[in-house]
Parts: C-alpha cells; structure tokens; sequence
C-alpha cells in the first residue's frame, strides 16, 4: 500500500542539486514531490517520482548513491486545519515521525502528506480507520 | 608446488648465505672507499678504516647513510664508479621532498632485474603468462623493474605504464593479462572499474605484484575478493635499485629479502642501536652486490620486523613485515603519532573504500585532523540519523585506533581523485605557515 520514495546523497557543494535534477530530467523522469533534509557538510535529497526504478537506475549509473525506502502518502484537504487533523491522530495513536513534507494535489482542494514512520503497516492501519485516504504508487505514476 | 627463478640460490643454507655476504660486503667496503669519497670521509670521521670491516658482525661498526645524505651528495657524491662505466639513471618520486638519482652499470641492472624475476616466480609466474606492468614508467623504478624481471622470467610483457584505465581494461581483457603489477590504490581503481563495468567474467587474472605505497591487510582482502586473484607485497627503494629488495611467497607472511643482494638490518631509530631480529625497528640495507651505487647502513626510515624462520615455499632468507608506517608519513597530530596507513584500517573494516583523503590543519594553536571518505550504498539512508549514527561508529572507530579525535566529513562517491601512480592520502595545510 505504501509509495516508493528515492532518497540521493548530494554533497554540500555548488550544483549538486542542479546535477541530480538534470540527470531524472534526462531520463524523463516526473518529480511530484521533493524535500531537502541537510547537515553541515551533505544533504539527502527526497524524492516522489514518476518512475522510482527508472530513476533510481538514472542516478547510480551516473555515480550517485540512491536509496529506495517504503514511506506513507496519505491525502489531505487542503485548508486550514488539515495537517493538524492528520497529525492529532498519529500523536494520539503514539506514532512517531521520523520526517515529514508535503504537495499539493492537483485536484483542487486536495493536498499529500508524506510520512516516514518505522512501522508503515500499523500507520496505514490507523489512517485507514480515520477515515483518510492513502496514495499508491499507481496513483503516483497518474 | 614452490617456484623458483634461482632455486639454488633462494633456498641455499644460512651458512651459505652468511658466507657470500660475508664475501660480498668486503669487496663492497674495499669499492666504496677506493671510490667513494664522500662515504670514505664518513668511515674516516667515525674512526672505522677498511680494514677494519673484516665480516657482517662487524657491519655496525659502519656509519649510517639517510637520505639527507642523499641529497646533499647530490647528484654525483654517492658514486662508485665513473660516469663511462654507468648505463641509466632512475629516480626518487619525490613525495617526501627533493628528488634522489641513483646509477646503474649494466650489471647492476642485471641483478636489479633478477630480484624482480624471483618476485614473479615467487608468485607462480611462468613463461606461460602474461605480465601487465602499469606500474610507471621513465624515472620511477617501477615500471622498469617489473618489466626487467617479467622479460628475465620470459612472460609476454605488456609494458602500459601508469594512467589511461580505459586502455588498460581493454588490454587485460583482449590480451588475457594473468599478472598485474602496480602500485595497490591503482590496483582498488581497476577492481572498481572492473565491478562497475561488469568485466569480472572476462578476465584471466591470477595474481598481482602490488608495491610502492603503504597498503593494509584489509586492502590485500578487498582487492583479491573484487578481482579474484592472489595479491601479493613486493618492496623496494630507488635508492637500493627499486622494486625486489624483498618480495613476497604464496605464503603471504612477510617479505623474503634477498639477502645474497642486500644484507638488511633493523635498528631502533633513536640510538642507532642494532636490535636482534624480532624486535620491532627501522628498516637499514647494505647493498652488497652493486657496482655504481652501492649504499652502506641505508636508514629507509621504514618501521619492521624481521623474521628467520622455516618458510613452506622452501626460500631460506630472511623474511620482513609489512613495514608499520613510513617515519616520514607518520604524522604529529596534536602531539601524537598517527599513520595513515592506520586510519586506512579502520575505513576498510568499517566497510568503506580504500580511497580516503586526511586533512590536517592548525587553527590557533590546535591542530584538526579531517578525514573524508566517499558515500557508499551501505553507508546511505534516507535518514539523517542513521548516517550521523554511523559516522559517529566510524569517528569512535579512528578515536579507539588513533587516540585522538577526527572529523570524519563523507563526500560524494568518485569526488576524491583517483591516483594512477603514488596516492596523495594526506594534506598537511600546517605546514604553510611552517
């Protein structure tokens, strides 16, 4: 049930984000979200793409380290109160979130949340039994 | 089945042995001070005369040559005989200051290659085989020692010389190379780009003769494993001729030095004091077959063991350890001794590459030391945790090991350049404002 996310390891350096767009660009790959988490000396770029295989080849022929790991996408509404809505319920149910970002759907009205949790299927469980909707990887590739 | 290329010699008795040493270093004593003036006015300043020197026990009596000696006698101070009589000239890389030239008659050649012979055979290398030297060429005594030996040997020769690794992949697989000869980082870069081109299937590698660089077990592991060959330890000094002063068996313990070429000695570097074989201690040759330039108690400045004991490749000289660290490449990190071939260690049992870079600078009065090693897949996470959390192991790892704090700062992979000859594993900023 969860959705594919490619994380890649780019230096602290001039460019290396540019490099690492340039190469998924070439391969045509679509990116539909991305965030950015970086430390002093490196980042780790995440990544929701239109084809995590394809891309995640793209990337380690060209020499970059990449990573695919199973996260939660999970619908919102996009207004006020949305995200909190969202994060009340995995507070309560004890969740922990290891990181977090969001897109917006293109549907009007409509947003994603993408959660990283160490226990996808008990997170999905209780999403579920609140009601919200989650993304699949198909739903991705749309 | 133990391959020799002078049997009788490499496996003669010690009494044997210690009577053509004994023979030897007379006549290269008498040599050196009919035509060396500059090492006679040092036997002469020490109060040793020639006659003096009447068998090897009496060797310590002999004063010591370094390399500073080298370089003020430079270029023509060392020699021992006339200019006419010499054929070649090779030189020092000069990674450790000015350049040293060293000369060779003919003959001196001849033995240098024949050292470098036995070290191939002693690898199982026949006539049969195909001997890929990429080690350099020109005035590094690499390439053509290796070359001299694997010719001597009667291997078909492939003569590539260091750089171009497109050229020498294509090579070791249209030519079906069986041994490799070059330095053990340029070694880890041809695995690598073998794994990456996936040519691991085309090649006939059996063996490779890796030397000229400080190098780990945990390197020896890893590049036999990614290339599935035998890796073996050759040793050697421009300034004693080059590679082949020791070189080492299928056994992989040690180094055999060839002692009917060299008598070789460790001493303990402060006093100068001559330690018993075991001990552990800095590495001083006597070149006692050469004609141009014969070197007397050379001090390499390279810390070993010696080693005499039954080997089961037969071979009866005397065996040396894997030298521990250069003196010149030990660094003085906040007050305390670390070796980059140390640091190499732990990087490689914590499952990083063999390409790594060290950084020492001084801000104030406190010197940093700075380690960069490249990102791998193991390595990686989508976490930042689980990075930090590993190179927080990797950085305990090098404290336990060094006893000092380094900054371990991961780069991207291939962002450490790639040496083709001698690698540059440390920069010392410190000492610009020395």
């Amino acid at each position: 049930m969860s959705v594919k996310q490619l994380s890649v390891f780019a230096e602290n350096k001039h460019g290396s984000l540019y490099e690492i767009t340039k190469i998924l660009s070439e391969a045509g790959i679509d990116i539909r979200a991305f965030s950015v988490a970086d430390t002093h000396s490196y980042g780790v770029l995440r990544l929701i793409v239109s084809d995590t295989r394809h891309a995640a080849f793209a990337l380690s022929s060209a020499g970059k380290i990449v990573d695919v790991t199973d996260v939660v996408g999970v619908q919102i509404t996009d207004e006020k109160g949305g995200l909190a809505e969202l994060l009340n319920v995995l507070t309560a149910e004890d969740i922990n979130i290891e990181y977090l970002y969001a897109f917006v759907s293109t549907t009007v009205g409509e947003a994603y949340v993408v959660i990283r949790v160490s226990n996808n299927p008990r997170t999905e469980q209780v999403l579920r039994d609140h009601g919200f909707s989650l993304l699949t990887d198909e739903d991705i590739k749309k | 089945m133990a391959n020799y290329y002078q049997k009788e010699i490499e496996t003669a008795s010690p009494e044997q042995i210690r009577a053509w040493q004994n023979e030897r270093l007379l006549k290269t004593i008498q040599h050196v001070w009919d035509n060396n003036a500059y090492y006679r006015q040092k036997m002469i300043d020490r109060g040793v005369l020639v006659g003096d020197i009447k068998s090897v026990d009496d060797l310590w009596k002999l004063p010591f040559l370094t390399k500073d000696d080298l370089r003020e006698a430079y270029p023509y101070g060392l020699m021992s005989a006339p200019l006419s009589d010499c054929v070649r000239i090779q030189s020092t890389s000069g990674t450790t200051g000015k350049r040293v030239v060293a000369f060779y008659t003919q003959e001196d050649i001849d033995l240098w290659e024949d050292c470098c012979a036995r070290a191939i055979m002693a690898v199982g290398g026949t006539k049969e085989d195909v001997v890929q030297v990429c080690y350099g060429y020109g005035l590094f005594t690499g390439g053509p020692g290796l070359n001299g030996g694997s010719h001597k040997v009667g291997c078909l020769t492939l003569p590539m010389s260091s750089g171009n690794t497109e050229r020498q992949l294509q090579f070791m697989v249209d030519l079906e190379a069986t041994i490799l000869c070059c330095t053990p980082s340029y070694a880890a870069y041809l695995a690598e780009s073998i794994h990456e081109k996936g040519l691991r299937d085309q090649i006939k590698l059996k063996a490779g003769i890796f030397g000229a660089e400080a190098w780990t077990e945990e390197m020896r592991r890893d590049i036999e494993e990614k290339l599935g060959i035998k890796a073996y330890d050759i040793y050697g000094l421009t300034e004693l001729s080059g590679p082949g002063v020791s070189f080492e068996c299928e056994e992989q313990t040690g180094m055999h030095v060839n002692e009917d070429h060299f008598i070789v000695e460790t001493i303990d570097p402060d006093t100068g004091a001559v330690l018993p074989e075991g001990s552990r201690g800095e590495l001083v040759f006597t070149s006692i077959t050469k004609t141009a330039f014969p070197l007397i108690r050379y001090r390499t400045k390279d810390i070993g063991v010696l080693k005499r004991e039954k080997c089961s490749c037969g071979r009866t000289f005397v065996k040396m350890s894997k030298p521990m660290g250069r003196s010149d490449d030990m660094l003085i990190v906040r007050g305390v001794n670390v070796f980059p071939s140390q640091i190499e260690q732990v990087l490689l049992t914590k499952g990083l590459t063999s390409n790594y870079q060290i950084l020492v600078d001084r801000v104030g009065t406190t010197d940093s030391i700075e380690v960069k090693v490249e990102m791998t897949p193991e390595l990686f996470s989508d976490t930042i945790n689980h990075i930090s959390r590993k190179e927080a192991e990797i950085s305990d790892a090098l404290k336990s090991m060094l006893g000092i704090t380094a900054k371990v700062s991961i780069v991207e992979p291939k962002s450490i350049i790639r040496s083709e000859g001698k690698a540059v594993r440390v920069i010392d900023k410190r000492k610009l404002y020395g």
